[in-house]
């Protein structure tokens, strides 16, 4: 029985897509608050939008690409992780790169 | 609108060694033709090789075209070589600028691209699913494609040679230089398009052997079970599909640059020709690992093949060489320090490159400490891993010497340069291939080549390679850069003098190569190797017969040790006759593979000269052969038992009379 709701599981079901939905609606309207009141000085407001935009996405990786560490998704899991550290690596230190180079122009 | 583009009678060139080459291909090419025709092979060729999808028979196309490659980059190397040393005081020499700018791109290309990649890919072909106990790769059909990207990039190479004329840019082809403006020849597009798609099949190759190592390993072989060279193989497909697309995108990018007027990397219009510097380094970095990991590999199994020993901390060799891939992806900035970038941006890629000498080290002590108190053989394969450790020795410190940017703005692109890393790459990556060759040619053919110009070749290979690049250190100190097409300082003479005799004595290394193959097919039933073990091996591919059985294994083993084979042999579970056999499931031979490779070709060619026409027929004929194959139904079959005990039967009674 175990392996079928796993497999059930991992396509998702109405109650996980519902609390993705509802987690996504909240981190989403924190940051529109936060600009919209401007309840915090400048610094902590960026602070705030890019936490929030960080767990949203992991959020959505969760609820709606469901990646977990179960042994069937595993997988998927270490892919996507290794995709995304390739792409840190990359962009990432070529932005630095040719900034810092672009930086040297100035003088 | 003209029907050929820009090609015409003028894409022909009109020198000498170009014609003399052609007329010497165009002789061998009609001679190979009257052969085959007369012999009526090409049936045979076709329906038996160049339609497989053995992984056996793929490995051993890619190995014969590195070596057809490896003739054709190293012909433009001792041109090079005895270029400069007639073109000393001032003389011009025999090779015009114009000329000899293409064989320095030709040979930096070809040799990385053409030669050791495919060797690499052909050795991991031949015996990565064997020593992971499985029956083919995950996805056979992609690996003929593979294959036959590799040649259509190759045969592109080849054909600039005939028609038009290949880039003088070097083989990184940096823009400007390389764009419309200072580059309007078609020499650069035959670059891009050579690259391009044979970097495309390489992409292919890596995510099949991945999927390979995951899903394929026989029962009872964790991860941390596999066999050296597979895990160092594995490594080098991580970095594969991690690197590759980034030139894929490049060269689109440089692409558009040319075709579309786009501006990605010109100097006007916003462009930053320094982006392209960068993304070419960010996959050429981690491609000279891709070379020289699974060389790392070879040398691992034949240390502690040819010592009787387990190899000596396998999983610090594992995790060295998971160490090495992370690192060597994080390093790329070292080839262009002195673009300028801040001096905190200098410090992390010269500290980050500096740490890949620890792993390494721990590579090199553990192979020291497998030899210690063994029992070594002095075979081929471990004169080549000796000759590998002193050598690569030197290559790793001048590396270290170079990630230091102070220094690295000295001997920037000045022959130290060249010297480093001709040191790392034919001491490393060249040195372990050709050991890997004599190790497993056995294995492959089922016979040995000959010992005796084995070890010949090794001693003109080491000695001539000291001899053509120790004098090259010493140039980049005095001051000598590369690329230089004639010099004048008398001071360099003698060094340029050393380095041409240097390129001969290797010369002679290649042609005792040719020699140990053609002797071991001459006295090939002498040198029989029938117990499908030659070499008291430890890993599953010894298990089977040489040449392995088309299906490999009859039964899919049961692993129990990392040394599968010899906890085996220590068992006495090794040659096991079974009662009974079960089908055995086989993908068939298609010819989907080549047609796609020739059409890709065409593809090629066709952009290369504008002929836009046979662009869009060929384009289409690749999505139409691609359909056809995805809706292909008799793609497999099955073995029948009585025709595996047959076979099995055959190879066990081999071994008992061995």
């Amino acid at each position: 029985m175990s392996q079928h709701d796993q497999d059930a599981h991992s396509h998702g079901s109405v109650s996980s897509y519902v609390v993705g939905f509802v987690l996504s609606v909240i981190l989403t309207v924190i940051p529109f608050w936060a600009v919209m009141t401007s309840a915090f000085d400048r610094a902590t407001l960026f602070a705030v939008i890019v936490v929030t935009a960080v767990v949203q996405i992991i959020v959505h990786l969760k609820y709606f690409l469901h990646l977990n560490f179960t042994k069937e998704g595993k997988i998927d899991t270490l892919s996507f992780i290794f995709t995304a550290i390739v792409i840190v690596m990359v962009v990432g230190l070529s932005i630095w790169i040719i900034y810092e180079s672009v930086l040297m122009m100035m003088y | 609108m003209n029907l050929l583009g820009k090609l015409s009678w003028d894409a022909i060139p009109y020198d000498p060694i170009v014609l003399g080459t052609l007329a010497v291909v165009a002789v061998g090419g009609a001679a190979l033709f009257v052969f085959m025709t007369l012999a009526k092979k090409w049936g045979w060729l076709w329906r038996e090789w160049l339609t497989s999808v053995d992984h056996k028979r793929l490995g051993i196309m890619y190995i014969i075209l590195a070596f057809v490659m490896l003739i054709r980059g190293f012909a433009d190397a001792i041109m090079m070589r005895t270029q400069l040393a007639v073109a000393t005081n001032g003389s011009e020499g025999y090779l015009p600028p114009h000329h000899y700018d293409q064989i320095f791109t030709a040979h930096g290309v070809i040799m990385i691209i053409f030669m050791a990649m495919p060797f690499m890919i052909g050795l991991m072909n031949i015996i990565l699913p064997l020593q992971i106990g499985a029956r083919d790769v995950a996805f056979p059909f992609l690996n003929n494609l593979s294959f036959w990207l590799a040649v259509s990039g190759a045969l592109l190479v080849n054909i600039s040679l005939g028609l038009g004329e290949f880039a003088m840019t070097g083989w990184v082809a940096y823009p400007p230089l390389s764009g419309l403006e200072f580059s309007p020849g078609v020499g650069v597009d035959y670059y891009i398009w050579a690259l391009q798609i044979s970097g495309i099949g390489t992409t292919l190759t890596g995510v099949n052997f991945l999927v390979t190592v995951l899903k394929m390993r026989a029962p009872g072989m964790k991860l941390m079970d596999m066999p050296i060279f597979t895990w160092t193989c594995t490594w080098a497909n991580v970095l594969i599909v991690a690197s590759f697309p980034i030139l894929t995108a490049a060269l689109a990018m440089l692409t558009l640059d040319r075709y579309l007027d786009f501006h990605f990397f010109t100097n006007d219009a916003g462009g930053n020709s320094m982006m392209y510097i960068n993304l070419f380094w960010a996959w050429g970095h981690p491609e000279v690992y891709i070379l020289v990991l699974p060389a790392f590999g070879i040398f691992s199994e034949i240390v502690s093949t040819f010592t009787g020993k387990r190899l000596f901390g396998y999983k610090s060799m594992v995790y060295a060489s998971g160490a090495i891939s992370i690192l060597g992806f994080i390093v790329w900035l070292h080839h262009f320090f002195t673009m300028g970038s801040s001096a905190s941006v200098n410090a992390f890629f010269g500290i980050m490159t500096m740490i890949i000498a620890i792993p390494t080290g721990v590579k090199l002590f553990n192979w020291l400490f497998t030899m210690y108190k063994g029992r070594i053989r002095l075979e081929v394969p471990m004169l080549w891993t000796i000759g590998f450790i002193i050598l690569f020795s030197i290559g790793g410190m001048t590396g270290v010497l170079l990630a230091v940017p102070g220094a690295d703005y000295v001997l920037h692109n000045s022959l130290f340069l060249i010297a480093h890393f001709h040191n790392t790459i034919i001491a490393g990556a060249v040195f372990g291939y050709l050991a890997g060759f004599t190790f497993w040619f056995p294995k492959a053919m089922g016979f040995h080549l000959d010992p005796k110009y084995g070890k010949i070749s090794f001693w003109c290979w080491s000695v001539g390679f000291l001899l053509a690049f120790m004098p090259l250190y010493v140039l980049g100190f005095l001051g000598m850069t590369r690329r230089l097409n004639h010099t004048d300082n008398p001071d360099w003479n003698i060094w340029l003098y050393i380095a041409a005799v240097g390129a001969f004595v290797i010369a002679i290394g290649i042609a005792a190569q040719f020699v140990q193959l053609f002797l071991g097919f001459k006295n090939k039933d002498k040198n029989l190797d029938k117990t499908g073990d030659p070499w008291n091996g430890h890993t599953l591919e010894w298990s089977l017969a040489s040449p392995p059985q088309f299906y490999n294994f009859a039964k899919i083993p049961h692993v129990e040790d990392i040394d599968a084979f010899t906890d085996m042999k220590e068992k006495g579970t090794a040659y096991q006759r079974h009662a009974s056999y079960e089908p055995i499931h086989m993908p068939s031979n298609t010819n989907a593979g080549p047609i796609m490779g020739l059409l890709a070709t065409a593809l090629g060619f066709a952009l290369i000269w504008h002929i836009w026409w046979l662009a869009g027929a060929s384009f289409i004929g690749l999505i139409v052969a691609f359909i056809c194959r995805a809706y292909a139904s008799n793609t497999d079959y099955y073995v029948q038992p009585d025709e595996v005990a047959r076979i099995e039967n055959e190879h066990l009674d081999n071994v008992a009379k061995g």
